[in-house]
């Protein structure tokens, strides 16, 4: 029995807990307005606002209902358009009206969705968040610029809005409708009603269902489930003793938000934003990134590079095992079906080393890379290579630590010749496939250009030698 | 930007779309949003694995079995005639013996849940003796395979004039296809009605195509098939023809099982199943002589139609009447093959070949330009169009805005100081490269087969003096409804808040020509005002029987009846009650064709637009030379939008149709294998534009003019010429490649992915 509020309404269902949120409330409950797009969460036709607590507080954020099983929407608030229609259009619907924001119509309410998880952000005020919002939503008919007259708009409506009690602010001004007052407290009463459930602990685990609801979306309605998404002790982020313990079902947009790591990783903000897009961010865990051993995961690639390991735990019994040698070969693991993730630990990179995210694909955002690549270097005091860390995705059949590369640069001074002789070694432990993403040829160039692209911010001078005689 | 002076609340050039306010609460009715009914069956499509072959068994006998699964049709359980070809009647509905496609439906299943009909798929069993594979135009070409006969167009006789060209540059050129990607996937939903009839609503542009198709695969009269459409979530051409198959389906299954049955395409299965924008495989010679004046040019075109003619025809033939773009040559030789090929059947797309055919003029005047060591735009600007010009087909410029929108580009854009500067920029910087473009458009309004080019409306003022007003025009984003609402409220006085728009419904406005052509608000418009004005004859004389003088001028704006300009006590409302009492009949059918316009086939001459619309845009980007990548800075444009009626929606119609060309031109893919699979199948592999990957800046500024056109209260069409413009985005970032690496061999291929890039900036040349 899965139990929460869908718009102002409580709701209960016997209905498979694999079954998505986006059939749930289109064919059970006759809310049609939010539309069918793709299925695999990349046009955000979709896209509702989950209203969840975090650190007691009620936040809401953008997912895409079509990946989004209904286990996972169990004592949290579901909000579609029809939750946040009022008698009068809300100051997001009228700036998409007056901008001709919308032709088809198809998309839209994808984008006043997202707008108004944007309006709801208790700090976001600023056009580029709002712009953020909306980097999942994909509009055949309009080319955005109306769109993005629109977010100008709504984004300066929101100059006077307050950080402390924003939900009033945002009723009073008709952003939302009256009941989200009454939201917070419902919940926790519906909540105490709920026995602590993560469901059947034999069950197929699921996290964000990101991947499993687009590859096996029959399997997972069919099957019993085990919901790690909202598994407490799988959430947590630690810094202690030089260590970063994150635990396996901290989302994207978590980690990415998190102090912890905002610390480590300066530059984190602009990684991240080449990582899928917003709602995918709130629902994609860090694990099922690495569970799902595509050899392109954006993440993989950038724990790789901090040697990170992970934390296995089979029914209480913990084994550590260094993510570059978890991978065994295309989808294959160095995991029993028993053991699931618990944590991502690495050690802290020291303040004066280098770390970088390259991801190049067809589409700069919302994409999946053609080939990806991180890095993480130290020197010392003499410029001379000490630690280094490289990987690169989309160039072998699962996530490739680069450890030839790796050995070789040690000990040198990262200078051209160095670069150079190392990205002929880097070549030669590849093993590129051509595909809709790039032929062979093309990611063996690229992943060299994205080599040479770590030490560019690191030393400019350096391209013009690498590259005038490559 | 919309022109600021005439913004005011009352001014009908800022009318906001009237479906919006619907579309921000999601109360817009899709086909896929109406209510199932008791006893609906969910249809799904078994399709072909191979892309040729015969099939050798077919057993579906254990699918049958599942529980929910009412029937399985195979084309034996076809009422009418298994066929849906358009154009040529050489498409089955569903195979018989052999499958020339990949995703060509084989089977259809009806049953009571989706999941019923999903396990059953699991259940068939078929296999085939696989037959060779054609996906490329020139291979099918040089095998016979071709969909229709080929077409020249000749003007002149370039043969003689090639030999007084000082210059004389030869190519190759391909442009890939498009998806269209209509947030929208194809589908329908029909139910039985009396009379052995079938009522069907269909994402379409086509009712009355929809309507015929049923009607032959059900074996019934076009009466007996009524064709609703309120909406469609984006069309793009996609549903001109194509959404004919799925709407039969429904239908078949309603009319034989007498239950309603739905059939929505899954997105996957829509670009398997569905053909996309053609590609084309072409071949130029252009020939110039030494003041760069183009004298000759001799162009070949391989259009890759996939498996079975759809509307490929139609599209050769608009590729051939727009390949010397925007310019004036005086010797042309025009060549165009349809090919046949092992894909899904291409279809219309926006534009409708004559983007296809622009590219390679473009390409042959961007490639004179390099090897002769000038800007493009020198060759451009020198030979645009002219009045008095001729084109290719015959067709003599009138009224022509080539010249005018340049020079407005031109100069409005300070087009010599952006080339300064990115010359400027181009010296500072190693690894970031800027281009620049000039792309200037023409494209010619009318269906190009003459036959088409007319409408009807039908308008109903009921007797409290509210309006309905259906036309054939089916509204799919572009804003049409808007417009013909505009075009009601204007001519018959009434406020617009009096007025509704109603679906597009062939029994009500039958024998339409579908929503394409950019021709429907000219079409459906004047056959509207046609209704009104026969609405506003009979009213006029009534209130002069009121008068009692039979010479007075009788005018209704906002309600307010005037008599000889002078206010009276009459309004609408009570003159309409009064009508009605009187048993005036308040409701009129117009009808509009085309004048002026005519084609002759059999020597490719006539006069088949009503008009062209032009327009220049200028492009510049960045290409990041370290990763391949690149952004599109700004793009600015001068369109000739004619008096426009509505400058919200035609400045949303310019802005959407850049971006889509530009998406065509640059990061959208279309890759099959060579068996004939789509690879890129799913929006994870295909991307169009992002709100991130769009220019940078785009300013539209309209050339107002006010001509005697056959345009639309001279509010000229604007539907598809704004997607050409987004060739020039190709060239522009061409233009950076080679600023890093002059001697790249980037071919002239779109589109001009990251990969092409990159390529191209670190391709070695052989020396």
């Amino acid at each position: 029995m899965i139990h929460f509020i869908l718009n102002e309404q409580e709701v209960r269902t016997s209905l498979p807990e694999g079954m998505t949120i986006l059939d749930f409330v289109r064919y059970h409950k006759r809310l049609p307005g939010t539309k069918t797009g793709c299925r695999e969460g990349d046009c955000g036709a979709c896209t509702v606002l989950i209203g969840d607590f975090e650190n007691d507080q009620l936040v809401y954020r953008s997912m895409t209902s079509c990946l989004l099983p209904l286990t996972n929407v169990q004592g949290k608030h579901v909000v579609t358009v029809e939750g946040i229609n009022m008698q009068q259009l809300s100051p997001v619907q009228q700036a998409m009206v007056d901008a001709n924001g919308s032709q088809c119509g198809f998309c839209t309410i994808g984008f006043v969705m997202s707008l108004t998880g944007f309006v709801m952000h208790e700090t976001h005020r600023e056009y580029n968040k709002a712009i953020e919002s909306i980097d999942g939503n994909i509009c055949r008919c309009t080319g955005y610029k109306s769109i993005e007259r629109a977010a100008q708009t709504i984004s300066t409506a929101l100059n006077n809005k307050p950080k402390e009690k924003t939900l009033q602010w945002l009723v009073d001004n008709s952003f939302i409708p009256g009941y989200f007052l009454d939201i917070k407290e419902r919940l926790s009463a519906l909540r105490r009603q709920l026995s602590v459930n993560i469901g059947d602990t034999n069950g197929m685990n699921i996290g964000g269902a990101t991947d499993l609801n687009v590859q096996k979306h029959s399997l997972v309605k069919k099957s019993s489930l085990r919901n790690l998404f909202d598994d407490a002790s799988l959430k947590s982020i630690t810094k202690e003793n030089g260590q970063c313990k994150i635990g396996a079902s901290v989302t994207v947009t978590h980690f990415s938000e998190s102090p912890v790591i905002k610390e480590i990783f300066p530059a984190l903000d602009t990684h991240v934003k080449l990582v899928s897009s917003t709602p995918i961010r709130n629902m994609a865990t860090l694990a099922g990134n690495i569970v799902n051993a595509s050899p392109i995961g954006d993440m993989s690639i950038f724990f790789l590079a901090l040697d990170a390991s992970l934390v296995l735990n089979n029914k209480g019994n913990m084994r550590t095992v260094k993510l570059k040698d978890f991978y065994k070969g295309y989808k294959t693991l160095d995991k029993s079906p028993e053991e699931i993730i618990a944590q991502i630990v690495f050690e802290v990179p020291s303040k004066n080393s280098l770390f970088n995210f390259e991801k190049v694909c067809k589409r700069t955002y919302l994409d999946i890379a053609s080939v990806n690549s991180a890095i993480s270097m130290t020197l010392n005091s003499e410029g001379v290579i000490q630690d280094i860390h490289l990987s690169a995705g989309g160039v072998a059949p699962f996530p490739k630590y680069l450890s030839a590369t790796v050995d070789f640069m040690k000990g040198k001074k990262p200078d051209a010749k160095t670069l150079k002789s190392a990205a002929d070694i880097m070549n030669s432990e590849i093993q590129p496939i051509s595909d809709a993403r790039g032929t062979a040829d093309y990611k063996r160039l690229l992943l060299r250009q994205l080599f040479f692209a770590h030490f560019a911010g690191y030393r400019k001078e350096i391209l013009k030698e690498l590259l005038t005689t490559a | 930007m919309v022109n600021k002076e005439k913004n005011s609340a009352t001014d009908n050039r800022t009318v906001v779309n009237i479906d919006a306010p619907n579309h921000v609460t999601g109360k817009s009715i899709y086909v896929d949003d109406i209510p199932g009914m008791e006893g609906m069956l969910y249809l799904k499509i078994f399709d072909s694995t191979i892309a040729h072959g015969k099939i050798t068994s077919l057993d579906y006998s254990e699918a049958a079995l599942v529980e929910g699964v009412e029937k399985i049709f195979s084309h034996k359980d076809i009422t009418g005639e298994n066929q849906i070809g358009g154009i040529i009647p050489d498409e089955p509905l569903l195979a018989e013996d052999e499958v020339h496609f990949m995703g060509q439906p084989i089977l259809i299943i009806a049953a009571d849940t989706e999941d019923a009909a999903e396990e059953a798929l699991k259940k068939i069993k078929i296999s085939f003796e696989p037959l060779p594979v054609i996906t490329n135009p020139r291979e099918a070409f040089a095998k016979g395979k071709i969909l229709s006969p080929s077409r020249k167009f000749v003007l002149g006789d370039s043969a003689k004039a090639f030999s007084n060209c000082k210059y004389i540059f030869e190519g190759k050129t391909e442009t890939n296809g498009q998806e269209h990607l209509y947030l929208e996937t194809q589908g329908a939903y029909s139910m039985p009605t009396e009379h052995n009839s079938v009522k069907v609503f269909s994402s379409t542009q086509g009712p009355t195509a929809v309507q015929r198709t049923i009607a032959r695969v059900l074996g019934v009269g076009m009466n007996n098939v009524e064709v609703d459409v309120a909406r469609l979530g984006g069309g793009f051409g996609g549903k001109e023809d194509q959404a004919s198959g799925w709407a039969a389906m429904a239908a078949l299954v309603a009319y034989v099982m007498r239950r309603p049955a739905k059939c929505i395409l899954h997105r996957m299965e829509d670009m398997r199943m569905t053909g996309k924008r053609n590609p084309y495989s072409s071949d130029y010679k252009i020939g110039l002589d030494e003041h760069f004046n183009i004298l000759a040019y001799d162009v070949t075109f391989h259009q890759n139609g996939g498996a079975a003619a759809d509307l490929s025809p139609a599209i050769l033939e608009r590729t051939l009447f727009h390949c010397t773009n925007s310019y004036h040559i005086p010797n042309v030789t025009a060549t165009a093959h349809s090919c046949k090929t092992n894909l899904p059947p291409n279809t219309a797309f926006r534009g409708f070949g004559g983007p296809q055919g622009m590219f390679v003029i473009e390409a042959a005047i961007d490639h004179a330009a390099k090897q002769l060591g000038i800007d493009a735009m020198v060759i451009q600007q020198r030979n645009l169009l002219k009045d008095g010009s001729e084109f290719p087909y015959g067709q003599i410029v009138n009224e022509c805005e080539a010249g005018s929108c340049w020079n407005e580009a031109s100069s409005k854009f300070n087009i010599e100081k952006v080339k300064k500067t990115i010359a400027t920029f181009n010296n500072q910087n190693d690894f970031l490269k800027k281009g620049l473009s000039v792309m200037p458009i023409c494209f010619g309004i009318s269906f190009t087969n003459t036959m088409m080019n007319h409408a009807r409306a039908l308008v109903h003022v009921y007797s409290d003096g509210t309006v309905g007003v259906s036309t054939g025009a089916v509204e799919m984003g572009q804003g049409v409804n808007t417009k013909m609402l505009q075009v009601a409220a204007e001519t018959l006085g009434v406020n617009k808040s009096n007025i509704k728009l109603e679906s597009t419904n062939t029994t009500r406005v039958a024998n339409t020509s579908p929503t394409a052509a950019s021709a429907t608000a000219d079409l459906n418009g004047k056959a509207l005002l046609d209704a009104c004005e026969q609405i506003n004859e009979r009213l006029h004389d009534f209130i002069r029987t009121l008068t009692g003088n039979d010479e007075d001028a009788i005018k209704i704006i906002n309600e307010a009846v005037y008599i000889n300009e002078e206010a009276s006590v009459y309004t609408w409302k009570n003159i309409i009650q009064q009508a009605f009492m009187k048993r005036i009949n308040l409701s009129a059918k117009g009808h509009y064709a085309t004048p002026i316009i005519h084609y002759d086939k059999t020597i490719e001459k006539g006069h088949p637009f009503a008009y062209h619309v032009y327009g220049t845009s200028i492009h510049e980007v960045t290409v990041d030379c370290l990763r391949g990548t690149y952004e599109i800075d700004s793009v600015r444009i001068i369109h000739d939008a004619g008096k426009s009626i509505n400058e919200l929606i035609d400045l949303g119609q310019c802005e959407g149709g850049l971006v889509q060309g530009i998406g065509w031109m640059t990061m959208e893919e279309v890759v099959y294998n060579e068996n004939g699979k789509l690879l890129s199948n799913a929006l994870s592999t295909y991307k169009i534009p992002d709100i991130y990957s769009v220019p940078k800046e785009i300013d539209i500024e309209f050339l107002s003019t006010e001509k005697n056109n056959l345009a639309i209260m001279k509010s000229k069409a604007v539907g598809e010429p704004p997607l050409m413009y987004g060739i020039g985005s190709y060239f522009a970032i061409r233009n950076a490649v080679l600023a890093f690496n002059p001697s790249s061999n980037i071919t002239y291929s779109s589109p001009i992915t990251p990969e092409k890039v990159l390529m191209g900036l670190y391709h070695k040349s052989e020396q």
